[in-house]
């Protein structure tokens, strides 16, 4: 049992599980999916240096904030004990694309460790990847009031008409970052 | 006193999570129910190779279906769910009507969703993602987790000047 839970999950198992989370929210206490307003609530509460968007009453909405807090306790529990012994299985064609910039190390199978880690972190490459690309994921997820959670999966999920725009657009981004902007990147 | 709330609500209705508010007042550890649900969707994130920055990469290069099938799959059983809810008028466990807040559309659904796009290719990892990330000891994550609360302060800041 222990091994089949370290194993990779297949989508067929992690999509329908993710798909529960809209009506379990809903049901335990009529709350929207979405991940990225707790970025918000984080400015509300922190630092909200006297801007109209960041004054609302952030303690009601403290679910979310508690809800983020168990998605880092969950990593932290499938890191410790289910961990997959075994190296990530990346496509053949993306490894080749990969290891023609440069990029060897594949021991971490969440992140590039050659690009996104400590040491990288002042590099250009590191500043472009890490500093830049979390800010266009704050920024974005805000112009366009979702993420993948609240747009791509809620949204989608109560058929409304903007989410799937959104989505749509998502993909479109990142399409062009991933096959136009990341190889440029990732060779300087 | 109309003026302000008229104000204050369409301030809100950009950003649908602060409009579904319980009426009821419940003591503080209402809140572990969320935790927990938050600990096995942490769980899935990992185990499905969700917050892998390589899976991000296949699917925006259609080298994998598996994101495609998780977020797929995930829409279908959400969809369902909703269906059903709104169907048989199920109300929460403390009996509440259920309310589902419409995202209303504004230009900024596409600009922010194109910029969103990019973020999401480049670091290869959504907001959730970032948080299981860090869980698992990826501490560098931290790094584009305060990053993204600066782009999200920064939006705040921008806001009124800014295409909608």
């Amino acid at each position: 049992m222990l091994q089949f839970l370290q194993q990779p999950w297949p989508w067929y198992i992690a999509g329908p599980l993710i798909g529960l989370t809209v009506p379990a929210l809903l049901i335990l206490g009529n709350k929207n999916f979405g991940i990225s307003s707790s970025l918000r609530h984080t400015c509300a509460a922190c630092i909200p240096s006297g801007i109209e968007y960041f004054k609302y009453d952030w303690k009601k909405e403290i679910w979310n904030l508690v809800f983020v807090l168990g998605v880092i306790v969950g990593g932290f529990l499938a890191a410790q004990l289910l961990a997959n012994p075994n190296e990530i299985i990346i496509n053949e064609n993306l490894k080749t694309e990969l290891v023609g910039y440069g990029m060897t190390d594949f021991s971490n199978a969440l992140v590039p460790a050659d690009v996104v880690s400590w040491e990288s972190l002042l590099s250009i490459k590191g500043i472009l990847m890490i500093i830049v690309g979390g800010f266009f994921v704050g920024f974005g997820t805000r112009y366009a009031g979702g993420c993948t959670s609240g747009h791509s999966i809620m949204g989608l999920s109560a058929l409304s008409w903007p989410s799937l725009v959104a989505t749509v657009c998502f993909m479109i981004g990142g399409f062009i970052a991933a096959n136009l902007l990341l190889p440029i990147i990732l060779s300087l | 006193m109309t003026n302000q709330y008229q104000k204050d609500l369409e301030k809100r209705e950009l950003d649908a999570m602060c409009v579904n508010e319980s009426k009821l007042n419940h003591p503080w550890y209402y809140n572990v129910k969320y935790l927990i649900v938050g600990i096995i969707f942490g769980i899935v994130f990992v185990k499905a190779e969700i917050v892998s920055w390589y899976r991000i990469q296949e699917m925006f290069r259609f080298q994998s279906f598996h994101m495609y099938g998780i977020i797929g799959s995930a829409v279908v059983v959400g969809a369902i769910s909703v269906w059903l809810i709104r169907k048989f008028n199920i109300k929460t466990m403390y009996g509440e009507d259920i309310i589902i807040v419409e995202k209303p559309f504004n230009k900024g659904v596409i600009y922010g969703g194109l910029m969103f796009g990019i973020g999401w290719a480049i670091t290869g990892a959504c907001p959730g993602p970032f948080f299981a990330q860090v869980g698992t000891g990826t501490t560098v994550v931290l790094v584009t987790v305060l990053s993204a609360i600066f782009g999200t302060w920064t939006y705040g800041l921008f806001r009124d000047k800014l295409p909608h």
